[in-house]
């Protein structure tokens, strides 16, 4: 098992002729990810890294291969309406890694979101890897090993030092995910607590969070409620100093709120073990996994 | 990915809290106002949202008041003034008494004497006189704006902005106009009533009414403030702000409801489909070395510490700058080459760090996914070939293709490290020893 992304993952990859699409969809491939279609609105017909039937709709793309998960590598000015057309082909799982889409049109494609069964996790984020099964995203795959740690991150290279400092220490992952930075994302910490508490496959819980926000602060409320399994966090930003923007939408201060202090606070009294620097997190699950 | 687009403003001038924080009051508190669009129960339990957008452009007062003008919300008759004569001018043509206010992205600039009253031209010819050049905040005033004064009867608040937790756009009203949201937020909240709009409907008329009711206006006042509630929304979505504020939205000795002063902020990511307004960018509200990480696409904010970083990552970037604090060091600046960076920009952040005279030690922490550690080593080496560097260097390179980067950099005879906080510990004691 795992969440969200795995063996039974069948992925089309919107954008797949344009120079990051292609080169990820290569990556993924590479690591065994089942990709079954790629889209490229006028393109359809074409093949396209390697044996990938490309598309001119997601709809055709989904008769044809039976996909049931999306990638967006589709340029900001275009990428709400890939996400809109993934749903409304009855796409389950929509992933966007494209950054800077306006906020206002996320706020539209999240309003219609609603209205479907759709997931979408992003945008602006690095997306979602099941070690050994399937990887949809940008991450090294290489960095990754099957395990039993799930992990939720608002960011991408931090996530990258994180797991890389598991795996050096031997302790896998079940699923890694980086839900974005963006200010309207459509997938949530709680959403994927919720999947790692309800996840067999997953025995405790590494959490990454920056400045700015109250997701944090939301995850830690859930943490208290709802979570068996343990969880350590960590929250970038601890020196940053109030008011200056550490470069993306996630990451401010904005007048006391959203500080690294509040959220270390909230989850440290939802009882959860909060890591002064990323490297610690490792050293904190790994104590956590000769206790079990 | 790399950027789609490379929009970095930077909010350094901006007093803290530039974007409002209000307190959507809790379910059952008598205040608590659900304009009947939030469905989700983590609404119910948050005491707190952050209004923040992403990155923003921040416009004039002079300039936002125009785009409300626009959307036909009342402004008072007023003129901007490069000199003190042109301030002169604007007064006798407005006629009777008026305001001259400085126009510089800063808050405070009442308190700091930027906003003075002047009745007669003479008096509004020495106001200008004395704000213009003057220096609020570490900002020249260059521009005032000449206002005609109101009769203020009574201010209030009214402001649209973006509440990520709700994923909606919210307006929000407050019977305490005049002062700092932030303030009322910490102060009072239950002085601050929101109503959420569905982006498919738009502010309905009966959400406005809401925020009138929720705020005592008296009744005469109910229909002049709905039309100015729905023109502010429509303002803030065609314009694709991250902030919209009136702040005071006057009632006047006559009755009318005038703004007086605002704020809008716009989202940068929406600027491709808005040419006129990426044009109002003020390039003094910028420092020289942050208009240089713009051209480059870097994300550069300068602090003042004594270790340089350069790091991949705004994530990272953070936690690299809390380890070299957790080690006893301090950061010089928080740098984020984003991803896929080639050498050329590597070698433009290495420029931005070195030409801080405060730092002593430079720490480079790069874990490559889309970004490759040959080019950023390449990158580095263009930039030590052709800067005078005389500060330690202490670089750490992960991921793809870190071997073809250590030998790349072994030539160099840099300090390199295994792990972050290796790194961080071998930076903070090359600052020393160069402050030694």
């Amino acid at each position: 098992m795992s969440i969200l992304v795995g063996k039974d993952t069948r992925l089309a990859v919107q954008g797949i002729t344009g120079r990051e699409g292609a080169f990820h969809t290569e990556q993924m491939i590479e690591y065994g990810t089942n990709v079954v279609a790629g889209v490229t609105p006028g393109k359809g017909g074409e093949w396209a890294v390697g044996n990938t039937p490309v598309f001119d709709t997601v709809l055709e793309a989904v008769h044809a291969t039976g996909a049931n998960t999306s990638i967006v590598y589709v340029p900001a000015r275009f990428a709400p309406d890939a996400i809109i057309e993934a749903a409304d082909a009855g796409i389950e799982l929509i992933v966007c890694i494209t950054e800077g889409i306006p906020a206002l049109d996320m706020v539209q494609v999240r309003a219609y979101l609603d209205t479907t069964g759709a997931r979408l996790v992003g945008p602006n984020c690095p997306g979602l890897i099941t070690p050994g099964e399937a990887k949809v995203g940008i991450m090294p795959g290489h960095i990754h090993t099957p395990g039993n740690v799930g992990l939720v991150s608002r960011s991408g290279t931090l996530t990258y030092e994180v797991v890389y400092a598991l795996t050096a220490r031997g302790i896998g992952q079940s699923t890694a995910i980086g839900i974005g930075g963006d200010p309207i994302i459509g997938t949530k910490f709680i959403d994927v607590l919720e999947m790692f508490e309800n996840d067999p496959a997953t025995d405790q819980v590494v959490l990454i969070g920056e400045i700015g926000g109250t997701d944090e602060q939301m995850a830690a409320q859930y943490i208290a409620e709802h979570m068996t399994k343990p969880v350590t966090a960590f929250i970038a930003g601890q020196t940053a100093p109030p008011g200056r923007r550490m470069g993306h939408a996630g990451a401010i201060i904005s007048g006391g709120e959203g500080t690294a202090a509040e959220k270390i606070t909230a989850l440290r009294a939802a009882g959860a073990q909060v890591s002064r620097h990323p490297e610690e997190i490792a050293e904190m699950v790994a104590a956590n996994v000769s206790l079990a | 990915m790399p950027r789609v687009t490379h929009f970095l403003f930077i909010l350094r001038q901006l007093r803290p809290s530039v974007s409002p924080v209000w307190r959507a009051q809790g379910l059952g508190k008598p205040r608590q106002v659900n304009g009947g669009d939030c469905p989700a129960k983590w609404h119910a339990v948050q005491s707190v949202a952050t209004a923040k957008g992403g990155l923003t452009l921040n416009l004039h007062e002079y300039q936002s008041k125009r785009i409300f003008a626009n959307f036909g919300i009342p402004i008072p008759d007023g003129v901007v003034a490069a000199t003190p004569a042109e301030a002169r001018d604007a007064a006798t043509r407005l006629g009777g008494a008026v305001v001259v206010k400085s126009q510089v992205l800063v808050g405070g600039r009442g308190k700091a004497g930027g906003i003075k009253l002047a009745k007669t031209p003479d008096d509004a010819e020495e106001a200008a006189a004395a704000i213009l050049g003057m220096s609020i905040k570490g900002l020249t005033v260059k521009k005032v704006l000449v206002d005609q004064a109101a009769d203020i009867k009574t201010e209030i608040y009214l402001g649209a902005v973006l509440d990520r937790a709700r994923g909606r756009v919210v307006l929000m009203a407050s019977s305490e106009g005049g002062i700092d949201i932030e303030q009322v937020a910490a102060e009072t909240p239950d002085k601050i009533i929101t109503v959420p709009v569905h982006p498919f409907l738009g502010l309905r008329d009966h959400q406005a009414r809401i925020l009138a009711e929720g705020i005592d206006l008296p009744k005469e006042h109910t229909r002049r403030f709905t039309a100015i509630a729905k023109s502010l929304y429509n303002a803030y979505v065609s314009s694709d702000a991250s902030l919209a504020e009136i702040n005071p939205l006057v009632i006047t000795g006559s009755g009318d409801l005038l703004a007086v002063d605002g704020k809008i902020s716009l989202d940068d990511s929406a600027l491709f489909r808005h040419p006129d307004l990426a044009e109002l960018r003020d390039p003094d509200a910028e420092d020289a070395s942050e208009q240089e990480a713009r051209r480059f696409g870097l994300s550069y904010i300068q602090l003042d510490g004594e270790i340089g970083c350069m790091v991949n990552g705004a994530g990272l970037a953070m936690a690299t700058m809390d380890i070299v604090k957790l080690y006893g060091g301090s950061p010089a600046n928080f740098l984020d080459i984003g991803g896929g960076a080639q050498a050329d920009k590597v070698a433009a952040a290495l420029r931005l760090i070195l030409a801080d005279t405060r730092v002593k030690a430079v720490l480079i922490n790069i874990f490559g996914g889309i970004t490759r550690c040959d080019e950023v080593a390449r990158g580095i080496l263009d930039a030590i070939a052709t800067l005078d560097v005389n500060v330690p260097f202490v670089v750490r390179l992960v991921g793809t293709n870190e071997e073809e980067g250590r030998q790349i950099l072994s030539e160099a005879n840099l300090a390199t490290a295994s792990s972050l906080a290796d790194a961080a510990r071998k930076a903070v004691a090359a600052a020393e020893g160069e402050t030694a």
